[in-house]
């Protein structure tokens, strides 16, 4: 039975929860859900999401939605395979995953992606971008990523020295961020600039990156 | 000397979140008082601690950890034996429990703290106005996410699943302050998130944390 993750190439969650099936070295189908023509809306997918978002993923009877629950489930049951993405084996390490992964939750997305929305989404769908939310946004990704170059000059990556989801996780808005005309405000920062590099070079994720085009024409 | 320390304040949505878990959980600890009124949470001495000077922050022996919700789902992993079970032992309903722990940080919380803010927060604490246009931009959002609420519990017991969970006890802090506001008004017009409200909220634990809450508000009015 094939998983299915209903949602599209471009979209920063649908990518979250791609790069992981990557990364697990999963086989899985890409339903594409047209949400130029509001099909997120529909109530067939409504019964998926009731947030009418992407991604859903299907495993046999089980749907889930929420882009880092998905990706929690496939590191979790596929966790002997490949990479440990949720150092299961260690307490320790586990409970660090799940601090880093909380801290690109609540500290990092919210800033980070008002910026992508504003400079990416926001001329896509006919409204002008907001330049004093970009504005206020830059300034606190530049504290947030001063708290992750103290962080990046003792570990490797975020939870420790190892590649974990709390990383992953980084990728599909950093990727967009890296497009816009603020990607110094993460190459000053060193440790963040290598940890960058590392994490975006992993081959799982260049195959993602493909299909990511905002921004492009 | 109790292994585990919450540094905080019980006043803290986040603190209780994890002083909650520890009580459900029927574990020692020490909670270690951040005052916040006066910003301790913002000095050197406490960043160490929580690199974004937010509270709480957590010791475990040697262990330390932020983040709320990294907390609370380290507690009840490790101490997964101990008190009231927070999580499912099968994989696929505890990615059900996940996934409604997500909504609770990605769509229920971000909209309740706004409104908190505005109607609790600033008119009850900080001595300030109340922005009915903030109210009137994000009530609306919040009554989206309590519709998706009000039929999810229609099929489920709890959020999470059948039995109670960290799903639903993440609610619990930023709730129990909506309740003391004019927002409670949109849980009980919604019957089954009133009575998993009304659940939740008279559970043991709980109130013995907001009795450590309200504790806490009456020292800091002292200083």
């Amino acid at each position: 039975m094939v998983l299915k993750l209903h949602g599209l190439p471009m979209s920063t969650s649908t990518t979250r929860v791609m790069i992981c099936l990557h990364e697990k070295g999963l086989d899985f189908e890409l339903v594409p859900v047209d949400l130029f023509a509001r099909e997120n809306k529909q109530p067939l997918f409504l019964a998926k999401n009731p947030f009418g978002q992407v991604p859903v993923l299907e495993d046999g009877d089980l749907t889930l939605f929420e882009s880092r629950a998905i990706t929690a489930y496939l590191a979790e049951k596929y966790k002997d395979s490949r990479n440990d993405l949720i150092r299961h084996e260690s307490l320790n390490e586990s409970a660090m995953v799940k601090v880093w992964s909380e801290v690109e939750s609540h500290e990092y997305d919210p800033v980070v992606s008002q910026i992508v929305h504003q400079h990416f989404v926001a001329p896509m769908i006919g409204k002008t971008s907001d330049q004093t939310v970009i504005d206020e946004n830059l300034e606190k990704l530049g504290k947030v990523l001063d708290v992750y170059e103290t962080r990046l000059s003792n570990t490797k990556y975020l939870a420790g020295d190892f590649f974990s989801l709390a990383d992953l996780h980084h990728l599909p808005y950093t990727f967009y961020f890296m497009k816009t005309p603020w990607a110094s405000i993460l190459n000053d920062r060193p440790h963040v600039k290598a940890w960058w590099e590392d994490i975006s070079s992993r081959p799982a994720f260049e195959k993602v990156a493909v299909g990511m085009v905002f921004g492009e024409k | 000397m109790a292994a585990i320390k919450v540094y905080g304040a019980a006043y803290s949505t986040a603190a209780a979140r994890v002083l909650a878990t520890l009580h459900e959980k029927g574990l020692d600890y020490e909670l270690v008082h951040v005052d916040m009124i006066t910003g301790e949470h913002k000095k050197e001495s406490y960043i160490s601690r929580n690199p974004f000077g937010q509270v709480p922050a957590f010791e475990d022996g040697d262990l330390k950890l932020f983040e709320s919700r990294a907390i609370t789902r380290y507690i009840s992993q490790q101490y997964a034996d101990k008190g009231t079970s927070l999580e499912f032992s099968d994989p696929k309903k505890q990615a059900v429990a996940n996934l409604w722990i997500e909504v609770e940080a990605h769509h229920f919380d971000p909209n309740a703290q706004k409104l908190n803010y505005e109607l609790t927060v600033k008119p009850v604490i900080l001595g300030l106005e109340t922005d009915h246009s903030v109210v009137a931009e994000y009530e609306p959002k919040f009554e989206k996410v309590l519709d998706v609420y009000e039929e999810r519990l229609s099929q489920s017991r709890y959020l999470g699943g059948d039995s109670f969970t960290l799903a639903d006890l993440h609610h619990l802090p930023t709730i129990q302050y909506l309740l003391g506001s004019s927002a409670k008004k949109l849980f009980e017009s919604r019957p089954r998130v009133n009575a998993w409200v009304d659940d939740i909220t008279s559970r043991p634990s709980w109130t013995k944390v907001v009795e450590l809450r309200n504790q806490a508000f009456k020292s800091s009015k002292k200083e």
